[in-house]
């Protein structure tokens, strides 16, 4: 394994340098206020970083390694373009405080992007505050709350969320204060009308849905859904996680929602970086544009400004205008695709989604079958039954065969669930080559389910003790 | 057909056909069912090809004059190795996700476990965890762990000198929780702690404060661990990452929480963002922290490896009850403060520290000389200028921005004060102009 940068270090050894300094030198800080011990970190040279840094980054798998089908999260090709124009000089080395006239191109960017994608979603205005979908939520809800309490409605506590949505639903709801209370799925894996009915009340700020859900069905009566939420005085908040379905076949803002988020790190393309930094674009319906944080980009006779008169204003969700450097990609991929590529994106996404449905469908159970939106969710309970394998052995053993594993064990409302979200960028060949690891796989569990249990086999470790890691939360190398 | 998009018009076909759909529109029939499907196309122009996007792109970029840059107020101009943006391009970095399979991860875990080392080293620490959104953030999601650490709180206190941005966060964070934000009284440029024992009353849960300040100012926190800690609350520091390498930190002025954005440490300046929030705890604390912690254990064969740990805090495993709702993170913004940190090294960190505070005061000197009003000279990177008036500082920040000279306002609506921060970046003949300038702007 590779070392850490604490077992590199060797004293007295450096790397980066910085020119002498220029100026006379101010008389010393007062010690009270400066650091009492020592300051351990790593002595490199530059040449042992950057080998150490290429070593870890071939113990890494991204999209560029390989098909990444993890279900819900979009891990859809990140065009080297936006990777370029992002880090240009204009955009990289501008300070978020620059003055207008310094910054009418970043400026210019925050304001076409968020027309786009109103425009995408069927909304009227927005912020790219957000730092990643979960903030976008927050940010969201809390839109929704400043709203109810404009209205002098405080007692709308509730919000309504189904049972199988993401986790960062229900926990966003819970940090902006609201109670959340589950509605159930149907038979078919949709909103219980029956259940949801029966949870509306006065109370109700809100019901919170991803359409197509984390099942990968669109909500069939979504237009009641909508009808009887706002019929008792409540909004509908959007995640839009999964709006890589539906772009240029329907409009968030046309089913009645409220407001909602974008994921411009799944469904506009950005970059995951192992783990973040996304971007959580909130767009909203006019009624709840003056709750927006602030300051909104405008434009005006004399170009673009950050717009900071807005009393109605929630305040802020982040230190400056949102991650930039994300929204310039996700910028660059609006023009790049436009109104016939985001279409077709969603179209060949949903394709790529059923064919892979109806070829696993073969071998292991969709949960709900028929047709679906740009993902599907499998159920190993059965298989399980038989084999003594689970959806954990099976997603082991596709890193035996060089692909990410799907989405495990989520949405729980099925039972050793798997979930495969294939995205538009991927052909037909990588879809059979997955596809074929898999049956292979599903086959092997029958004749020899230790293989199974005790892979992978070819990664650089085995599967790590989990249990052993929580217990020590040895969590640095201190 | 579009570029990043592989199928041929006879594949969609093929594939269509195998499915059991003739037309595309029919893998759309529940939408159309549920009276959702969209009528007629997007309102945007079509697709474009590399080339004309380049160039819309580009002419952006051209109309952003960055300047020589000396804004301060939650962003400073530090420098940011060529490696850091090296390694941070690779990939097998930039294109992975959240580390779920731990065994074809191991990169993207150690990094972020080395990360957290360094972040426990620079504050005093126990636990770090792998990142928050940013700096605002970081103390937004300290004054929920405060909460939910102290039964029946609902206080946060606050001192007034920590940045707007974050100020106007914690309130929004407040907006009907039920939870209040109480503001300490400011003097000199500094928290006055005199108000402190009252403010701190039983349903008070954490007092957040911040040095070097929102005016760039370095306060004293010497006792008020102890009196905090005496009325029963958590106290949390704010600090830029980069300031730490000299300056005492938060584990030893006695805090619980240290709290800061990295932005210092290998950002950059990006006009705002992705940054990074990082927030570090003593023990007890560790099981309420938010967000990814990466722990280290082992293999069946014994062989050591990294993994996500503590998961039970989470969104994706407590719901409604989880420490925090955050699921992705600033993790590629971990990494760049992890190499940028291995390039400086304790000595490198420590040079870019003193540079950027002897470079500051010198042209603090000369402004004052000049007539432009400040605070007093106690602080490390940055001051601001402070005038009658918005309109007078604008006119300021006009007449040296005519001049390629950029200084900012705090992120606030109309200050009548500048932030200037003089980084190492900034040589001699930078400041010579940028007084020049000024002179000829008085
Ligand atoms: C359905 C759904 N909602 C919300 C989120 C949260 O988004 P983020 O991780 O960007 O905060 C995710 C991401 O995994 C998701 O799949």
């Amino acid at each position: 394994m590779e070392k850490l940068l604490n077992e590199l270090s060797i004293n007295g050894r450096r790397a980066y340098r910085f020119p002498d300094l220029d100026v006379e030198a101010h008389k010393a800080i007062d010690p009270s206020l400066l650091r009492q011990g020592s300051l351990d970190l790593p002595q490199m040279a530059e040449v042992d970083v950057v080998r150490h840094y290429a070593r870890l980054s071939r113990l890494a798998y991204g999209v560029d390694d390989g098909f990444y089908p993890l279900g819900s999260c979009t891990m859809k090709y990140n065009p080297k373009l936006n990777e370029a124009l992002s880090h240009l000089e204009g955009f990289t080395e501008l300070h978020p405080l620059a003055d207008a006239e310094h910054s009418q191109g970043s400026l210019k960017i925050l304001y076409e992007t968020v027309d786009m994608l109103c425009k995408v979603t069927g909304m009227d205005q927005g912020t790219l505050q957000p730092c990643a979908g979960a903030h976008g939520e927050y940010t969201g809800l809390k839109l929704i709350r400043a709203y109810h309490l404009r209205r002098n409605d405080s007692k709308r506590s509730v919000m309504l969320i189904p049972s199988s949505a993401h986790g960062t639903n229900p926990a966003s709801a819970s940090v902006n204060g609201f109670e959340t209370v589950a509605v159930a799925s149907d038979e078919r894996g949709l909103v219980d009308l029956k259940d949801l009915e029966s949870k509306l009340s006065d109370n109700v700020a809100g019901i919170m849905l991803t359409n197509p859900n984390t099942l990968g069905l669109f909500e069939l009566d979504i237009r009641r859904i909508a009808d009887m939420v706002h019929a008792c005085g409540g909004l509908l908040y959007y995640d839009g996680a999964n709006m890589n379905a539906i772009m240029g076949f329907g409009r968030p803002g046309d089913m009645g929602f409220d407001v909602m988020h974008l994921n411009l790190h799944k469904t506009f393309s950005t970059p995951h970086g192992g783990g973040g930094p996304g971007s959580g674009a909130v767009l909203v319906k006019q009624a709840l544009a003056p709750f927006l944080p602030v300051p909104v980009a405008a434009k005006g006779l004399k170009g673009y400004s950050l717009d900071w008169d807005r009393p109605q204003s929630i305040g802020k969700v982040s230190g400056f205008w949102g991650n930039f450097l994300v929204i310039v990609r996700a910028y660059a991929y609006l023009l790049s695709m436009g109104s016939d590529g985001l279409r077709e994106a969603s179209a060949m996404a949903t394709i790529n989604a059923n064919y892979m449905a109806r070829c696993i469908s073969a071998f292991f159970p969709i949960a709900y079958p028929g047709l679906c939106k740009h993902e599907f969710v499998l159920s190993l309970a059965a298989f399980k039954e038989e084999t003594g394998c689970s959806a954990l052995d099976v997603a082991k053993a596709l890193l035996d065969k060089g692909y990410h594993p799907p989405t495990m064990y989520f949405p729980s409302l099925v039972h050793e669930a798997l979930m495969i979200e294939p995205t538009e960028t991927e052909s037909r060949e990588t879809l059979d080559g997955f596809i074929e690891a898999l049956k292979c796989i599903h086959d092997k569990a029958y004749s020899n389910p230790e293989e199974l249990h005790s892979s992978p086999a070819t990664t650089v470790i085995g599967r790590p003790d989990e249990a052993e890691a929580a217990k020590r939360a040895k969590v640095n190398w201190l | 057909m579009h570029s990043y998009i592989p199928a041929t018009s006879e594949d969609k076909r093929a594939l269509l056909s195998s499915i059991g759909i003739e037309r595309e529109e029919d893998a759309f029939g529940d939408l159309e069912r549920a009276g959702a499907l969209l009528e007629g196309p997007l309102d945007l122009p079509k697709g474009r090809s590399e080339l004309e996007v380049s160039a819309i792109v580009r002419s952006a970029s051209n109309l952003n004059k960055p300047g020589i840059c000396f804004i301060g107020g939650g962003a400073q101009d530090h420098a940011v190795s060529s490696v850091t943006s090296a390694i941070t391009s690779l990939p097998s970095f930039v294109t992975a996700y959240t580390p779920y399979q731990p065994e074809i991860s191991q990169g993207v875990l150690q990094a972020i476990f080395e990360y957290q080392s360094i972040i426990c080293t620079l504050t005093g620490m126990d636990v770090s965890n792998a990142s928050l959104y940013d700096g605002p953030s970081s103390v937004v999601e300290a004054a929920s762990l405060a909460i939910s650490a102290k039964r029946k709180s609902s206080k946060i206190v606050v001192s007034p000198t920590i940045l707007p941005q974050s100020m106007m966060c914690l309130n929004a964070w407040a907006l009907g929780t039920g939870n209040t934000i109480q503001v300490l009284g400011e003097k000199d440029g500094r928290c006055d702690f005199s108000g402190l024992e009252g403010a701190l009353d039983d349903s008070a849960a954490m007092l957040i404060v911040q040095s070097p300040n929102r005016y760039g100012l370095l306060e004293s926190f010497d006792g008020l661990a102890d009196r905090v800690h005496e009325k029963g609350s958590l106290l949390a520091i704010y600090s830029d990452a980069l300031s730490l390498a000299s300056l005492r930190s938060p584990a030893e002025w006695g805090a619980d929480l240290a709290i800061g954005d990295t932005q210092s440490l290998g950002l950059g300046l990006g006009f705002g963002g992705p940054y990074c929030g990082y927030m570090a705890s003593r023990q007890a604390l560790m099981r309420k922290m938010p967000g990814r912690i990466i722990g280290q254990t082992e293999d069946s064969q014994g062989r050591r490896c990294f993994v996500l740990t503590l998961q039970a805090r989470e969104q994706h495993i407590k719901r409604e009850r989880a420490t925090s709702n955050i699921c992705s993170n600033e993790a590629l913004c971990c990494l760049a403060t992890a190499v940028q940190s291995a390039m400086l090294g304790p000595e490198g960190m420590k040079e870019a520290f003193s540079l950027s505070y002897h470079k500051a005061h010198w042209l603090y000197e000369r402004l004052m000389a000049l007539g432009l009003k400040s605070m007093d000279e106690g602080f490390w990177d940055e001051f601001p200028l402070v005038f009658e008036s918005h309109k007078k500082a604008r006119a300021f920040q006009k007449a040296l921005g005519m001049k390629g000279i950029l200084v900012g306002f705090p992120a606030e609506k109309e200050s009548s004060m500048l932030m200037v921060a003089v980084t190492e970046k900034r040589t001699r003949e930078d400041m010579e102009a940028f007084l020049q300038a000024a002179k000829e702007a008085l």
